[in-house]
């Protein structure tokens, strides 16, 4: 754990010592200031060793800043607390120029959902496929398991302009993502070193509402949020979304705890299509929403829970994402059926952004290129299951991986005419539509 | 003069920890709610205190809710654990601590994953209303999970050892011989316990229902994942306002609005049920 290392000819500067990173065993508190004092002996070789390191304790210090900024001086001598604006970078910044002084650096930081890239005995093929043929080692991180609580851990460390210790993150499109690029806090992709990217993203990666010039976003993987129910429960197929309105079902409903997905359901349901929709079309879908849960229909509010609550037989009718359904028919429920209701279904995109002030913006850019090549889309999406943002990995699926199930899944690839039915959120651009919005549908979520 | 200071220089480093975990936070939260702004262009401080009439207008329901379930699940938790400990410290015997750590034992788990076990103790096809239904004592849609009920369980089941504990220490204290000596004083086996053992057991109740009251009136994931529409609880919104809508005032009135709430019922408490006499007894 403790390595000596040489560095350079005897005088040259001490031997410095390597510390392991935080989290590794024989990690000390200490040991970040000792690796800063060896900094100052020699920048350039310790930065080879403690990159990561670096950058963790950065986000240690982003986090102290930022804590002690908020508890003492602002609040107690200034009387205020700073908001986000103006902690971005210069609008009149020259991209171009910034990608041209990059370099790589052999490794990056990566934090990502649960389960949301192939996984082997605790290894992930496509990472070691990467690490293998550009000689960058990825350090992943399965962190992410809300955006919301994501968001709050990152945002008071790139408010105080420090990094945030990752490289490249995954986020939905929501108020979140939304906010991080009104911030400023992400770093514009350099289009120009994505061939990958230009040649086989498909129309999910391409058409984003949210980001019309890509010039953040390189879609992850995406789904639709639409109604599942269980099979075994019913007497008939169910295909409109007024099932979710139905009193037949009463008390077992399952409705999302996410504002955004209430509130496009119910959008749905009265026929208004959310994107765009306004601020009168909104009260009325929370009348309805609020009217459903006023008569007993609905069982819960849920966050993932809902897919239990479905296996379990709690519910026979809920709100769903696309994956999660897919996953559970093939994990022994196959009464569990997905559905796109006539009346349209939301679609949804995870998106790999860069954040601002990322330590290895080169190394991320390049694995972003990596993941975009089909094959190794196809070596991920045969284990993730959501919707592939990369068409020409069905026929890789197909033939090498030999997985039929899963290439000819219209919940995989979907067809355009299908992408075509599927919906866009309302575009809750500004923090006033924001809070309207959330203003609208927390209440109803949480009585 | 010296020999004066002494006392307070000995309580420094109590002062200190309070001042910088307690005072500190305390402050900053209550200048906080009375901030005004939002997430981008920051907050400034302008004595909004509407911020508290508004908060308690929009979430009576949800604050009252919680003291509700609070005391319930207080009261269920005392009268359920009052027998258990009175047993293990009278009945106990030589297994007395035994009995303890069993007492304990469910506690070394995580609270989430306790809490996720009910979820599945209780679900509609689960141990509970599963077997209640295959034998037909209840319909084809009865379930406890989503309703008050869950919510209450959760919370009661949280307490049992808090409310244990505190009870067996105080009854543990009690002198043998009064017992005795109100026996031979023919006080039947009612009176004396009702004359004896009780009130020289009060100052552990007291802290039972103060340890277990505080937590549960301030719980969220009972609610979160136990119920259901209409059993939101005041931590929910606390949570939902900080980590998901970044409304700083709102959420830290509602915290001093809640703090306040129990202290009030603490001071009702202390002053109907008088801590001298506790003390006394104590």
């Amino acid at each position: 754990m403790f390595a000596y290392g040489e560095g350079g000819s005897k005088g040259d500067f001490p031997k410095v010592r390597v510390f392991p990173a935080v989290g590794e065993e024989g990690y000390c508190g200490w040991m970040a200031q000792e690796e800063a004092r060896g900094q100052e002996r020699d920048p350039a070789w310790i930065r080879g060793l403690t990159q990561p390191r670096l950058s963790r304790r950065q986000f240690m210090r982003g986090a102290a800043g930022a804590f002690a900024t908020i508890s003492l001086a602002q609040l107690i001598a200034a009387c205020g607390l700073p908001g986000t604006r103006d902690t971005g970078y210069a609008a009149d910044t020259d991209w171009n120029a910034w990608w041209r002084d990059q370099s790589g650096n052999g490794q990056m930081n990566f934090a990502n959902w649960p389960l949301y890239i192939d996984s082997e005995k605790g290894k992930h093929p496509s990472l070691d496929m990467f690490r293998k043929e550009t000689g960058i080692k990825v350090a992943y991180r399965p962190v992410i398991q809300d955006n919301a609580a994501f968001f709050s851990q990152i945002s008071p460390v790139l408010q105080a302009q420090e990094a945030i210790g990752y490289d490249l993150i995954v986020i939905s499109n929501g108020w979140q993502l939304t906010q991080l690029m009104a911030n400023r806090w992400l770093i514009p992709l350099d289009h120009s070193r994505l061939p990958n990217f230009e040649k086989y993203a498909g129309k999910i990666a391409t058409d984003l509402t949210y980001d019309p010039d890509l010039t953040y976003c390189a879609v992850w993987q995406a789904g639709a949020t639409a109604i599942a129910y269980d099979a075994n429960q019913v007497d008939e197929p169910i295909d409109s979304i007024d099932a979710l309105f139905d009193p037949k079902y009463k008390g077992k409903i399952g409705m999302l705890s996410d504002p955004d997905e209430l509130g496009t359901a119910g959008l749905l349901a009265l026929g208004i299509d959310p994107q765009t929709s306004t601020y009168s079309d909104w009260k009325k879908a929370a009348a309805l929403l609020t009217k459903q849960r006023d008569d007993g229909l609905v069982r819960q509010y849920y966050d993932n829970g809902y897919i239990k609550a479905l296996q379990d037989g709690d519910l026979i009718v809920s709100q769903a994402y696309s994956g999660d359904i897919f996953q559970s028919q093939n994990s022994g429920y196959p009464n569990l059926k997905f559905v796109i209701p006539q009346e349209g279904a939301v679609l949804w995109r995870d998106n790999s952004v860069i954040p601002l002030h990322a330590a290895n913006p080169v190394d991320a850019i390049e694995w972003i290129n990596f993941y975009y090549r089909p094959d190794v889309q196809a070596l991920i999406e045969d284990w993730v299951n959501y919707m592939c943002p990369v068409p020409a990995a069905k026929p890789i699926i197909a033939n090498e991986l030999d997985d039929p199930d899963v290439a000819n899944s219209p919940l995989i690839f979907p067809s355009n005419e299908e992408i075509a039915r599927l919906k866009e959120y309302p575009l809750t651009e500004t923090l006033e539509t924001h809070t309207q919005w959330v203003g609208l549908f927390d209440p109803i979520i949480q009585s | 003069m010296r020999s004066r200071l002494v006392p307070y220089m000995q309580s420094a480093p109590a002062m200190l920890w309070l001042i910088v975990f307690f005072v500190v936070p305390l402050i900053s939260i209550a200048s906080i709610s009375l901030m005004t702004g939002n997430s981008i262009a920051g907050w400034d401080l302008t004595w909004n205190f509407s911020v508290f009439p508004d908060a308690i207008d929009q979430y009576s329901p949800q604050i009252l809710r919680s003291f509700l379930y609070g005391g319930i699940s207080t009261f269920i938790a005392l009268v359920a654990m009052y027998p258990v400990a009175y047993w293990i410290a009278f009945h106990g015997g030589k297994r007395k601590s035994l009995f303890l750590f069993l007492l304990l034992l469910p506690f070394l788990v995580s609270f989430i994953i306790r809490i996720l076990t009910w979820q599945f103790i209780l679900a509609d096809d689960g141990l509970v209303i599963g077997t209640l239904k295959s034998i037909g004592l209840v319909g084809e849609n009865a379930h406890i999970l989503s309703t008050p009920t869950a919510v209450i369980t959760g919370l009661t089941y949280d307490a049992l050892p808090w409310m244990a504990l505190p009870i067996y220490v105080a009854i543990e204290k009690i002198d043998r011989d009064l017992v005795e000596a109100a026996g031979d004083l023919y006080a039947s086996g009612y009176e004396q316990f009702r004359r004896v053992i009780l009130p020289l057991s009060a100052p552990g109740i007291y802290a039972g229902i103060l340890l277990v009251g505080i937590t549960n009136v301030g719980d969220f994931l009972s609610a979160q994942i136990l119920g259901g529409p209409n059993t939101t609880m005041i931590g929910n919104i606390i949570q939902t306002q900080y980590v998901q809508n970044a409304d700083f005032p709102v959420a830290s009135a509602l915290s001093l609005i809640l703090m306040l709430g129990l202290m009030l019922c603490v001071f009702i408490y202390a002053w109907v049920f008088g801590t001298r006499t506790i003390q006394e007894y104590a």
